[in-house]
């Protein structure tokens, strides 16, 4: 069994919020039609959380499901714990229109932590980031600079950001570019 | 700058969150069809001063594509709605006709 290695294992920055490139973790796509009881069904008992709401996410003990599109969900969990979802997400769904891919290795994550964290993400992004717009539980999918990203609270003054793999150095740059001790705006 | 609420997500989109589809509601004309119709669903295309209907996608967000009506003049947006329609939906239609009474666009009023 080869070692998992995420895009940036360990690379931190910090600056007056914290920047850091979180270790692998497990991620799992499931499109179908979250109308339909098998959905449903499946995804409670593969994962233990309900279908979450038009763009908001749910945590469970060591999961997480975020609603990405009207027909796309992405599972967290722990890196190892693929398998085993994947299989019983699978096979719950055999006979129903629907996909379930491992797309852990395909993305990236950051955790950008500290009390002027929305200053970082609001240098960076177009959507409304006050805390009104993007408090707990929202996963609000939108553009770092130039490439696109999810963004979802995870503490008081903590963010998870997500992105594709091979944009991790750009973003893991932009962020820290956004987060440079002096440079706060102070609007927050 | 250009803000359209993404009829999918509920979530207001920036501009710069989407990618312009070009104008809304075309009706194809494919094989089998005159010259004629076939070179207007190619090329021929609205450029209107005020009301418009369009397609938008909203590409770093949910993927979606979607409707748009706005006025080209001062960027007033009507309302969205979802791509799964032919035509323009009478809620948009009523509330452009609030704004703009009179308007037309193509076949539409
Ligand atoms: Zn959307």
């Amino acid at each position: 069994m080869s070692e998992p290695v995420s895009a940036l294992a360990g690379a931190r920055f910090d600056g007056f919020a914290k920047v850091e490139a979180l270790p692998p973790r497990g991620m799992v796509t499931v499109r179908g039609d979250f109308e339909s009881a098998a959905l449903q069904a499946a995804v409670r008992s593969a994962v233990g959380i309900d279908v979450p709401e038009t763009g908001r996410v749910l945590f469970g003990v060591g999961t997480a499901i975020a609603w990405l599109s009207p027909d796309e969900l992405m599972v967290f969990c722990a890196y190892d714990a693929v398998p085993e979802i994947v299989v019983g997400l699978q096979n719950a769904l055999a006979d129903t229109h629907a996909l379930v891919v491992d797309v852990s290795d395909a993305r990236a994550l950051f955790r950008v932590s500290g009390l002027d964290v929305r200053e970082v993400l609001a240098k960076l992004t177009p959507a409304d980031v006050s805390p009104n717009a993007l408090g707990p539980g929202v996963l609000r999918r939108t553009r770092l600079a130039q490439v696109p990203a999810g963004i979802w609270m995870t503490g008081e003054s903590a963010f998870e950001v997500m992105c594709f793999r091979s944009v991790a150095q750009y973003v893991f740059d932009i962020l820290k570019g956004a987060a440079i001790p002096g440079s706060e705006v102070g609007y927050f | 700058m250009l803000i359209l609420r993404c009829p999918y997500c509920g979530v207001m989109a920036d501009e710069t969150e989407l990618v312009p589809g070009g104008e809304a509601h075309l009706k194809r004309s494919g094989p089998g069809s005159s010259d004629d119709d076939f070179e207007g669903y190619l090329f021929h295309r609205e450029n209107p001063k005020g009301v418009h209907f369009e397609r938008w996608r909203h590409s770093a967000g949910c993927g979606k594509w979607f409707h748009a009506a706005r006025c080209t003049v001062t960027l007033e947006v009507f309302g969205t709605y979802p791509a799964q329609v032919t035509e323009p939906p009478q809620e948009i239609r009523e509330a452009i006709s609030s704004k703009r009474p009179g308007w037309s666009w193509r076949e539409y009023e």
